[in-house]
């Protein structure tokens, strides 16, 4: 493996090699000294056409636990802002000899594009393109799941996740849908049918669009942020209704199985989709998710980048 | 196997005035058994348990650009930590000294032991580096062409050292 674009290039057994990979990191992380040698040397480039706080932070701290060197370039600021091309821009990165580039952009496909193209030699990493996949925070939020709930296995047979909100914008979603269901989970997509994508009734999932009914049955909920930048219409009468039918607060925090746990990729729009109390309940995951987030993506720096270039790395 | 195992369990001991300041850690894979077989041996003649772990190097090798990446293994640090201890390293085989040396800088990352020691079953020479070794279960002499396998019972079903002639 390469590049890491989408969920859908992965095999369970690498998806899981990840996951293993983190697990041994992370006691890196909690250490005295946390920083390795491993990466010395290698120049990591984070390219963010589109905003991010966590996924660019996470991808930052994790190259430099690892001893990369780490340039960030963010559009705004930046020629694209004057309109250059990625076809220019990757160019001008590979003429600086950047080894990886972790690319966030708001048009789906972006990562593969610039994968597919000869404009660089270095690894691609999706961060995030529009609304089709974000892999590491689906590599993140399984791994989450598995330190969580988990004891004894790999994968995550028998775990029930409910996915709930914004389907139909989710790259999160997407991601989580192919990984969570090719580790053996089973999911559960509950959003109104207007958030729900066209096609989802042949994806590897149940669908509902009662909350209620479903929340005191599953292992994980994990809520979705309502995406306001990309609605361009109206999805639903009003966010207290929205509330109302698929938030998650104090009520239904109740109804959940006592092992259950919260999950949020984060940014949230507390009082939208989930409750504040919610948000900060003893069942809320949401912060060791930022801190996997950091070793997850250290390993997937690691698996990529560590070894050979040259030979033709194969994970 | 086993009398050498029990020869450096009786050196390790004098060496070190009993168990007491000793930890033991062993580089997986083999080096992780034989540091099991070592503290049972030790715990066996002194009676009391002693500190032992594994140490995993992967992510201090300087080998890492040469080859496709390497799965990493666990590495469990004891109880008591690493800090002050007479930390004994433990390796089936000693050969070019680069797996020592990225041990050291592994093991300096979690702590600064009182004194660093090297165990291994078998030193077959060739070193590249400035590494010797405190216990020695034998000296095998080889040619850069030859491969030694050792064999733990835990893993291989038996306790074996081969020597095989390899191409170069």
């Amino acid at each position: 493996m390469r590049h890491l674009l989408s969920i859908a290039d992965l095999s369970s057994t690498q998806a899981i090699q990840i996951l293993d990979t983190a697990e041994e990191l992370s006691r890196v992380s909690d250490g005295p000294m946390k920083k390795l040698p491993t990466l010395r040397g290698r120049t990591i480039v984070n390219l963010f056409a589109e905003d991010s706080t966590r996924t660019r932070i996470s991808f930052e701290a994790a190259a430099k636990r690892l001893s990369a060197d780490v340039i960030n370039f963010s559009a705004k600021g930046s020629s694209v802002s004057k309109g250059e091309s990625l076809k220019d821009t990757a160019q001008t990165l590979q003429a600086m000899g950047a080894d990886a580039v972790i690319i966030r952009h708001s048009a789906s496909g972006a990562a593969q594009r610039l994968a597919d193209s000869q404009w660089m030699t270095g690894s691609v990493i999706n961060a995030g393109d529009g609304t089709h996949e974000h892999p590491s925070q689906a590599l993140l939020d399984a791994f989450t799941i598995r330190k969580n709930l988990v004891h004894g296995a790999n994968d995550l047979t028998g775990i029930h996740v409910a996915i709930v909100g914004d389907i139909i914008h989710s790259r999160v979603a997407r991601s989580n849908v192919l990984l969570l269901t090719k580790l053996g989970a089973h999911v559960t997509l509950v959003a109104p049918p207007t958030l729900l994508p066209t096609g989802v009734e042949s994806w590897p999932v149940a669908i509902s669009y009662d909350f209620d009914s479903v929340i005191e049955n599953v292992d994980v909920v994990m809520m979705l942020r309502i995406q306001l930048e990309r609605m361009s219409e109206l999805f639903f009468p009003n966010a207290r209704e929205y509330s109302h039918y698929f938030g998650l607060n104090r009520d239904r925090l109740k109804m959940m199985k006592p092992t259950a746990i919260v999950m949020h990729p984060g940014p949230m729009n507390r009082g939208l989709e989930i409750t504040a109390d919610s948000a900060d309940s003893a069942r809320s995951v949401i912060l060791q998710q930022v801190t996997n987030g950091v070793t997850v993506r250290m390993a997937i720096l690691y698996l990529l980048l560590a070894g050979s270039l040259e030979l033709g790395v194969h994970l | 196997m086993d009398r050498a195992i029990t020869r450096i369990s009786h050196e390790i001991l004098e060496r070190n005035s009993g168990s007491d300041s000793i930890t033991l850690l062993g580089i997986p894979t083999r080096g992780a058994h034989l540091a099991t077989r070592l503290a049972m041996k030790i715990e066996a003649i002194e009676g009391n348990p002693v500190q032992y772990g594994t140490l995993d190097i992967t992510l201090h090798r300087d080998d890492l650009r040469m080859r496709p990446p390497r799965a990493l293994m666990p590495t469990t640090i004891p109880t008591l930590g690493v800090e002050n201890r007479n930390v004994i390293l433990v390796d089936d085989v000693l050969f070019s000294g680069r797996t020592i040396r990225a041990a050291l800088d592994a093991l300096g990352e979690i702590g600064r032991p009182a004194s660093v020691q090297l165990a291994v079953l078998i030193d077959r020479g060739h070193r590249q580096l400035p590494i010797r070794a405190d216990y020695v279960g034998k000296n095998l002499p080889t040619s850069l062409a030859q491969i030694i396998k050792v064999q733990f019972t835990e893993l291989d079903g038996l306790d074996a050292v081969t020597l095989e002639e390899g191409a170069l």
